[in-house]
């Protein structure tokens, strides 16, 4: 019940949060919420491998940045009239989200393959570092890449042209967001109950047993972090048209962290949870840092209270709440096992 | 034995300068029960993981049903017809018993790369995971999760999944370990009932178990087999009774 509740609302909250925003006078409301669901959709992204995969990336913003950057470029050489490449096919740059959204999306997962290819063949703390080394090397590639500004980073002349959407518009921009953030919901809802996505779960219990069962489980893992660099990627063209401005800090080590974070408050393994994470770590940011710079100060326990009482996060408290039967059939709840 | 289900010559495999393996050669016959015994550290769970493919051999060659199998990894052999449970019951403890069954039976139904349809709701993969659940005796527990069952169920939970990719040959590795009497006992029966149906290679440490099921039995000392005969024969083995079960009697 309190799961349907509370969906229901935040249904309602996101389709007329604009329009509130705008009759109320405060229009900059749809900026921060746009940039939730922003980040929302990277978490979503991450929870994919790190939720239901167990596998614990710390390189995620890589991808994110990554995709980013792949709308900027694009636009920067369609506003300097150079082509992006030359050798061994002209490509000439663009400013159109049909085109420029999906390359970040595919440059994101291809760059998602080289990387996982490499890192998935490790297990643990071996593969949290190797994700890191990896975004650390494309932090210090585009800080180095001085063509598009280096360390100070690179900025859009407008946001991407969408036909008849005018993307510049908040309103638009944060309706288009939504439904993308709502299409990959509904399409991740699907995916972790299908064969893929049980496939992926008994490989986060347990890989030897997935293995002597007869999976080939490199193969599922490598998919399933090559779909989520994409929807990173996807998470990255969004956030360049957002800020309409991309730099280094994009990959940063601290934005990596930043999406572990909201994917561990908001439930790791829970459809719903990273988004529920998104909303609660950057609305807690947003009024907290009106009263002082120190929010991590709240924010920290926080995150220490929901690793140690609530292991699958605040989404999975809400799940716990609305399967809860009169019966004592306690060992029958779903949740942590008691190892 | 020229029909062997599974074929092993010469299987070799050291840590170091222990030889934990030494030219290992043995044969299965479709349906036999082949148990092997040895003392703790004797290399029984080395040579298993050897046949499963988690450990390579140094040298030596593993054939199963014809096939050279020696290279090939753990989850092509599965693929092939290798069934096996662990020493320690290696399940999926955050899914639903019936969860745990499906996905072994949908390891053997095609890839597994599906998007888009509910597996929970596909009846080609939850019958016949009912099925096995309901031949180890686990129906009444489907929708419970894995890692609220008690021990023993978790073991029989374990011969399920193995079971449920139809397998030609089971490596059990110590399936009543940890185990009390009635379970033991319920787990005997079990594989009592699977004689017959599907090979198995049995490593155990329980007599009674051992006894009760073998049609063979491997001894495994330091690496090397010593004996490999009828339960009577290996009972009456010299060898074995000084290098096994005298030692068992002083433990």
């Amino acid at each position: 019940m309190a799961r349907r509740a509370i969906l229901a609302t935040a249904a309602v909250v996101g389709l007329i949060l604009p329009l509130a925003a705008t009759a109320s006078g405060q229009e900059y409301l749809i900026g921060v919420a746009t940039r939730i669901l922003i980040l929302a959709l990277a978490g979503l992204s991450l929870n994919l491998i790190l939720g239901y995969g167990g596998m614990v990336s710390f390189g995620h913003a890589a991808f994110f940045g990554v995709g980013a950057y792949a709308v900027a470029i694009l636009a920067y050489h369609d506003t300097m009239g150079e082509p992006v490449l030359t050798w061994p096919i002209e490509l000439a740059g663009t400013q159109s989200a049909f085109v420029a959204w999906p390359a970040a999306m595919l440059i994101s997962a291809l760059f998602a393959l080289v990387v996982g290819a490499i890192s998935l063949r490790t297990g643990g703390l071996y593969f949290i570092m190797i994700t890191l080394a990896f975004a650390q090397m494309l932090f210090f590639f585009f800080v180095g890449l001085e063509t598009y500004g280096g360390d100070d980073g690179l900025s859009l002349w407008a946001r991407s042209s969408a036909g008849p959407l005018d993307l510049g518009d908040p309103a638009t921009f944060y309706y288009l967001t939504l439904g993308l953030v709502a299409l990959v919901l509904g399409f991740k809802a699907r995916l972790v109950a299908a064969r893929f996505g049980l496939a992926l779960q008994g490989i986060r219990d347990n890989e030897q047993r997935m293995r002597a069962l007869g999976f080939a489980t490199l193969r599922y893992k490598l998919a399933a972090f090559v779909l989520a660099g994409a929807v990173a990627g996807l998470a990255g063209a969004l956030m360049a048209n957002h800020s309409e401005f991309v730099s280094p800090a994009l990959l940063s080590w601290q934005r990596s962290g930043e999406m572990l974070v909201i994917v561990i408050l908001g439930g790791m393994g829970t459809v719903y949870g990273p988004v529920a994470g998104a909303i609660v770590f950057f609305t807690l940011e947003e009024l907290l840092s009106q009263w002082t710079t120190h929010w991590m100060i709240v924010l920290g326990p926080l995150l220490v209270l929901v690793v140690l009482y609530a292991k699958r996060g605040l989404w999975g408290l809400v799940e716990d709440a609305s399967r809860a039967r009169p019966l004592p059939g306690k060992e029958e709840r779903r949740g942590e096992p008691a190892s | 034995m020229s029909t062997a289900l599974l074929d092993i010559a010469g299987l070799t495999k050291a840590y170091g300068a222990v030889i934990a393996c030494d030219h290992v050669s043995l044969t299965i016959a479709p349906g036999e029960v082949h148990a092997l015994i040895g003392p703790n550290g004797a290399g029984k769970t080395t040579l298993i993981a050897q046949i499963a493919g988690e450990r390579l051999p140094d040298s030596g060659r593993i054939v199963l049903d014809g096939h050279d199998i020696t290279r090939l990894p753990v989850h092509a052999r599965a693929r092939r017809g290798l069934g096996r449970s662990f020493q320690v019951a290696s399940i999926f403890p955050r899914l639903s018993v019936l969860d745990n069954v499906a996905l072994a039976v949908q390891a053997h139904a095609g890839h597994s790369f599906g998007f888009w349809r509910p597996a929970r709701r596909d009846e080609a993969l939850r019958g016949p995971a009912r099925a096995t659940l309901a031949r180890v005796g686990l129906a009444a527990r489907a929708e419970a999760l894995a890692a609220a069952l008690a021990h023993g169920e978790q073991r029989q939970l374990e011969l399920a999944m193995a079971l449920a990719g139809a397998p030609r040959l089971l490596l059990l590795d110590e399936p009543t370990a940890g185990m009390g009497p009635t379970d033991t006992a319920r787990m005997i029966a079990l594989l009592n009932e699977l004689k017959g149906d599907v090979a198995i290679l049995l490593v155990e440490h329980d007599m009674d178990a051992v006894f009760a099921l073998a049609d063979r039995i491997s001894v495994m000392v330091y690496g090397r087999l010593i004996a490999t005969g009828t339960p009577a024969a290996v009972r009456a083995d010299p060898e074995v009774r000084r290098a096994y079960l005298g030692e068992d009697e002083v433990a």
